[in-house]
């Protein structure tokens, strides 16, 4: 299949090309592709980066994640810009030449407060450079006469390990492969008890041997790139600066599962390292160590093709994932069957986290003893923390497992930290006293996001912008993850403008719980855990917002009345009611 | 047994279409009974317009308006007991159709673009309450201790719920019928 | 000669239950005689686990029964206070989620969701109403599209794929934004090939996709969940039929 025919990279070359997808576009593109016109209509509706309106020539997305969002720097940028440049968040202006947004968290968090400017990562925001971009716009400079500085995305990596401690040549990792065979190299990776660096930590030597012994007619292999746990960014600094190692390792795994073709699935935000993954594909191929005959071996072929995502944090999910490489809305698959034997096209494929295959083509050149001697028993080798928020030096960490938080926080210059969100929002939320605890999946467990509070954060603001996230990126395909994160987000909406009762925070306690206990996948699991951790560790952050009413209305009642007011002209005491009820 | 005080009862209807009043009427002998144990306070039955401090509040209908917000309140602050009692009360019911459209077209449809009208104007009289934008449930303003589902509920689970109350047992409501039509 | 599959047991709250391989829990106990909540599974289609009412607790963690296989000697928690209590709130999430105005909806009495509601003793919606403002499709001469009252079971989609030989729906949009889209280049019913006798015009659990001019036909206590629970096992025979227009 080549990468130019997927309906993803259709409907973007058309998003791009008209600044929306219009309806006979989409017919259009059902038609090219044989595809039902509803399922190319499910598709531009379910990702966030396709529109149904035009967008304007020149539109941005500003990150709302705690770290690189538009507030993170004390001044609402968004806003500002929008004041601006005089346009309605949301909404195109009427001379089309601009629109602005929020989207989620972008991964740029060791640059401040960032946003996407026609898909490209402009980083570093600030008053003053909003009052630069406002002017540019209005004076219509094409992007590439902007200050080419601005899009300057810096690896900032402070700590190295195991990992980018380790030298490796292209073709190292490959050719230990051939001398240890198959079989030899399986037991390598099993040998290493190396596990997913995505999070959630299944062994990845059990997962290639599972999908090296299920039936089917092809195999793949999937590098899972869809990067979206806000607060992680270490995945970028991969794909930019170990390329070679990744495409490595899925080669491995192909060679071990029996695949001869492979997917690297790259969230919509890093686009722009598109080309640079292609560069690397196209040396490899001219190098031998991609196509036919590998290394020269008759018979060892593999592949990798790149599909690019469109906006939709539920892609990083392994099934969402392999939904979106089929063309359709990334919606969880019901699991059993795992992907390992129905994935991609319904054959067996293994999905892994660009960290997982990079570590994979360094067990396979070092061996398992190597990656072993670091780490904890249950959690061998190392973790490529991205911490961000309150600290000296946000950037990349590698540390072996079990490190502690104290220890991190001392290392990165957090000196002042109350809160650290590990693991994203689908995270923990730790308060001082668990400051002790180690980084390894038996303790705190993280896909390698580390998000840093000071004393003078509100804990819950970032709980209230974690339930907005979670609100929007539900896939809307069970019932409790889709009404219950929306519940959740206003009934955190109520008590952050000072209306909560007493009874609204029991009531968030059993919402939580119930989409915790009943969603269909992950992100439903995960999502009403920072209000959890937040009820629990940070009562406090929640009561002193709380009103001196035992019930309040659940609506705000003022506010109800403000269109009656406006239609009958009247707007007296009497035309307003009050909130609460003594 | 000593004779125990009447309970206070008392009922309005907020936007509702009266129905459930009309249901609990149909109690017909068995208000004899209850008139043994419930005395009225104030009630569209009585006409007694002032709320004096009861056990017990049934609420008909929706909250559409800043006059059932402050009349729906004076329950909740008078009555110990305050009772959402049919489809209306509890999901705002067929009143709530209006939600599907804003203020103004509902407005303009009824009062502007209805044919044959005199003078055609949204009405300001400052006498008229205004409208909230949408019509609400009762629970969503004030909190409510039971649920009457149905439209309405039918005499029979008005005289169960009351006896229940005047036994000084807990309501089991839902347990023997449930509508919600 | 075929032999006859081995059968193994599952137990769900005090009953042991047969099964045979393939099934699922849901298949197992609906075999059996034993009621697992659920809307928007429905025999012979395949199953999606979308509503999540069918939770029920294998060995102590939540699946649904009508996606997850039968294994043999899985111990099941179904009919607890605490499963049915949160069957209830998913209920009430799917109320609340929509329009659903009983009283003034076509298919009160025959509605597996208002039923569903009744049995588990569902008083109010509990959450606050959204009141979404959704589109209606009225173009079909003789189908009625109403999404107020979808609650995205998905029923209707798999029905017409997969007996119908059709594909006439499809759901769109993410999180609550998501939404029963039509398969034709207008988006309009009128333009699909769905006909009144299809599955897919019959098997909604709700007032979303009704069969035109068949509103009220019987009178209260006759309709079907005035004489019937939905617990009661092998209804959907009775609401297919009870959905057939006279003249089909």
């Amino acid at each position: 299949m080549s990468e130019h025919l997927h309906l993803l990279h259709i409907l973007h070359e058309l998003q791009q090309k008209h600044r929306y997808i219009s309806e006979a576009s989409i017919c259009e593109v059902a038609a090219q592709l044989s595809l039902p016109v509803s399922q190319v209509r499910a598709v531009v509706a379910f990702y966030a980066f396709f529109y149904s309106t035009p967008c304007g020539h020149y539109h941005i997305l500003f990150s709302n994640c705690t770290s690189c969002g538009y507030r993170a720097g004390g001044t609402d940028l968004l806003r500002l810009l929008s004041q601006k440049l005089s346009v309605n968040i949301g909404q195109t202006r009427k001379d089309e030449q601009v629109s602005i947004d929020e989207t989620s968290c972008i991964g740029m968090c060791d640059h401040g407060p960032s946003l996407l400017i026609n898909g490209v990562p402009l980083v570093h925001v600030d008053a003053e450079k909003i009052e630069q971009m406002a002017a540019l716009i209005e004076a219509d400079k094409p992007l590439n006469e902007w200050p080419s500085a601005w899009f300057h995305v810096k690896d900032h990596i402070y700590k190295r390990g195991l990992l980018l401690d380790s030298s490796l040549s292209a073709g190292d990792g490959l050719r230990a492969m051939l001398t240890r065979g198959r079989e030899g190299t399986l037991t390598e990776i099993i040998q290493s008890k190396l596990r997913g660096r995505g999070g959630a930590g299944f062994s990845t030597g059990l997962k290639w041997r599972l999908c090296q012994q299920a039936a089917g007619e092809a195999h793949y292999v999937v590098c899972n790139a869809d990067e979206g746990e806000p607060g992680t960014f270490k995945d970028r600094m991969l794909l930019q600066q170990h390329a070679d190692a990744l495409c490595e390792g899925m080669t491995i795994c192909a060679y071990v599962i029996g695949a001869y073709q492979g997917f690297i699935y790259l969230r919509g935000e890093y686009r722009y390292l598109l080309p640079h993954l292609q560069a690397t594909l196209m040396h490899r191929r001219k190098l031998g160590l991609l196509g036919t005959a590998i290394l020269g071996q008759t018979g060892l072929e593999f592949d990798i093709d790149i599909v690019v995502g469109a906006g939709a944090y539920i892609c990083g999910e392994e099934s969402a994932l392999i939904e979106s490489l089929e063309e359709k809305p990334g919606i969880p698959r019901s699991r059993p069957p795992f992907p390992v034997t129905h994935g991609y096209l319904g054959q067996p494929t293994v999905v892994n986290n660009v960290e997982t295959l990079i570590a994979a083509t360094h067990i396979a050149y070092k061996g398992s003893a190597w990656f072993t001697a670091v780490g904890t028993p249950a959690s061998t080798g190392s973790k490529l923390l991205s911490i961000s928020g309150d600290c000296a030096a946000a950037g990349i960490y590698e540390y072996p497992f079990g490190v502690t938080i104290q220890q991190i926080l001392e290392e990165c210059g957090a000196d002042n930290a109350q809160a650290v969100q590990v693991g994203g929002p689908a995270g923990t939320l730790l308060d001082q006293t668990a400051f002790h605890r180690q980084i390894a999946f038996e303790d705190v467990g993280t896909g390698g996001s580390f998000m840093i509070f000071n004393q003078e954060r509100d804990i819950l603001t970032i709980i209230h912008q974690f339930a907005t996230f979670f609100a929007h990126e539900s896939c809307g395909f069970c019932t409790p993850c889709r009404v219950g994160t929306i519940l959740l987000k206003q009934g955190l909406d109520k008590i952050m403008i000072g209306q909560g009762a007493r009874n609204d925070m029991a009531e968030l306690q059993r919402v939580s719980e119930l989409v915790r206990r009943y969603s269909h996948c992950g992100l439903g699991h995960t999502a009403a855990n920072s209000i959890l951790d937040g009820l629990q560790h940070f009562p406090q952050a929640f009561e002193q917002q709380l009103t001196q009413y035992d019930y309040t209305a659940r609506f705000e009642l003022n506010a109800a009345l403000q269109e009656a007011r406006q239609l009958t002209r009247h707007d007296g005491k009497e035309a307003h009611l009050e909130q609460g009820q003594d | 047994m000593t004779h125990k005080p009447k309970l206070k009862l008392a009922t309005t209807s907020l936007a509702g279409c009266f129905g459930c009043h009309m249901s609990f009427l149909d109690m017909d002998e068995r208000l004899i009974e209850l008139l043994e144990h419930i005395e009225f306070d104030r009630s569209p039955f009585t006409d007694i317009k002032q709320l004096d401090h009861c056990d017990i509040g049934l609420i008909e209908g929706g909250v559409c308006n800043a006059e059932n917000v402050h009349v729906l309140r004076t329950y909740r602050a008078n009555c110990r007991i305050l009772v959402a009692v049919g489809a209306c009360a509890i999901n705002g019911g067929v009143p709530a159709l209006r939600n599907h459209f804003s203020l103004k077209e509902c407005l303009e449809e009824a009062y502007v673009k209805t044919p044959d009208m005199i003078n055609p104007h949204i009405p300001d009289d400052p006498e008229l309450p205004l409208l909230l934008n949408k019509v609400y449930p009762v629970h969503e303003v004030v909190k409510i201790d039971y649920f009457l589902p149905g439209c309405p509920p039918s005499a029979d689970t008005f005289y169960r719920f009351l006896s229940e109350l005047i036994e000084g047992k807990e309501p089991q409501i839902g347990k023997v019928e449930l509508r919600y039509d | 000669m075929v032999t006859e599959p081995e059968s193994k047991f599952i137990r769900i709250d005090d009953r042991e239950i047969p099964f045979v391989h393939g099934q699922t829990i849901m298949d197992a106990a609906l075999a059996a005689g034993v009621y697992i909540p659920h809307l928007c599974h429905f025999p012979g289609i395949t199953p999606q686990g979308n509503c999540k009412l069918c939770t029920v607790e294998v060995d102590g963690k939540p699946l649904t029964a009508c996606t997850s296989p039968a294994a043999a000697g899985q111990r099941i928690r179904n009919n607890t206070p605490e499963l049915n209590e949160a069957r209830k709130a998913l209920t009430q999430m799917l109320f609340i989620e929509g329009n659903h105005i009983c009283p003034s909806c076509e298919k009160t009495g025959n509605c597996p969701l208002q039923a569903m509601a009744y049995h588990l003793g569902m008083l109010h919606g509990h959450f606050p109403a959204q009141f979404p403002v959704r589109e209606v499709d009225a173009s079909h001469p003789t189908i009625m599209l109403d999404r107020d009252r979808c609650i995205l079971c998905s029923l209707c989609v798999r029905a017409s794929r997969e007996v119908d030989g059709k594909n006439v729906f499809a759901i769109a949009g993410r999180g609550t934004h998501a939404s029963l889209i039509v398969n034709t280049a207008s988006g309009k019913l009128v333009d699909s090939d769905i006909e009144p006798s299809d599955l897919a015009a019959r098997i909604c659990p709700v007032g979303a996709i009704l069969i035109k001019e068949h509103g009220y036909d019987a009178p209260i206590g006759k309709r079907i969940f005035d004489q019937h629970k939905i617990n009661e096992i092998g209804l959907e025979k009775i609401y297919i039929a009870g959905a057939k227009s006279d003249d089909s």
